[in-house]
């Protein structure tokens, strides 16, 4: 699965993009997010305040948990702010 | 139509050559964003726009077909540059016509609430000291994009 961060979340954690072969326990939102919180250091930080995360799972929005059985890309990112 | 692009546009080109040769356009309104050298009381050098490629096209043609389907247009024209642009550069161009000014006029003000509170793109702000901040949403977006909730 490709897991993408965007504006000032891809600044915290240092990357744009990564390739991630979920372990069998992992097939919601929730889980996802859980599992790269467990990393610490930027990952933890910006999964802090859900709040001001958006996501999108092929990417379509999504609001709250959602399940990732057939997803094959997660995006995290601030509001939006273009216009 | 919509095109996301890096380079520059020109407003009277792009309303040119949508109603060349149409004789069934009474109406053409257009809203241009420029970058503007102030935010939130911050002196602003440049801006770069970073987007999410792919879902932004998605989004904007969602966001367009659900303007056609509110009101009768005859055509319409969303352009969103990213990357980096200088002040005063053009970023956002909505371009909508129809036969009367009505629909004209609602459709492109629905079309930047929208695509303000839906479009995955990031601006980030360069100020004169060389230091730079991603841009906070506004409240006052948000409540402009929910008016068209019905």
């Amino acid at each position: 699965m490709k897991i993408l961060y965007f504006a000032w979340l891809r600044t915290k954690v240092g990357i744009a993009e990564e390739t991630l072969t979920l372990p069998e326990t992992v097939t919601s939102l929730y889980e996802l997010i859980a599992l790269l919180k467990e990393r610490g250091g930027g990952y933890e930080e910006i999964f802090q305040d859900l709040d001001v995360v958006r996501v999108a799972i092929d990417q379509e929005y999504v609001t709250g948990d959602a399940s990732l059985e057939k997803a094959t890309e997660v995006a995290f990112f601030p509001p939006v702010t273009g216009g | 139509m919509i095109r996301v692009q890096r380079e520059s546009f020109d407003t009277g080109d792009e309303i040119r050559r949508l109603t060349e040769n149409r004789t069934d356009i009474g109406a053409v309104v257009s809203f241009t964003g420029l970058v503007r050298d102030f935010n939130d009381g911050a002196t602003v050098q440049s801006l770069t726009l970073e987007h999410y490629p792919g879902m932004t096209e998605k989004e904007l043609s969602k966001i367009e077909e659900a303007a056609r389907e509110k009101w009768d247009l005859q055509d319409s024209l969303i352009i969103h540059r990213y990357g980096k642009m200088e002040l005063a550069e053009p970023i956002v161009l909505v371009v909508t016509a129809s036969a009367h000014r009505q629909d004209a006029f609602a459709a492109a003000e629905f079309l930047m609430d929208w695509l303000k509170t839906k479009a995955p793109f990031w601006k980030l702000e360069a100020d004169t000291s060389g230091s730079s901040d991603w841009v906070k949403e506004r409240q006052s977006d948000k409540d402009a994009a929910d008016r068209w909730q019905d």
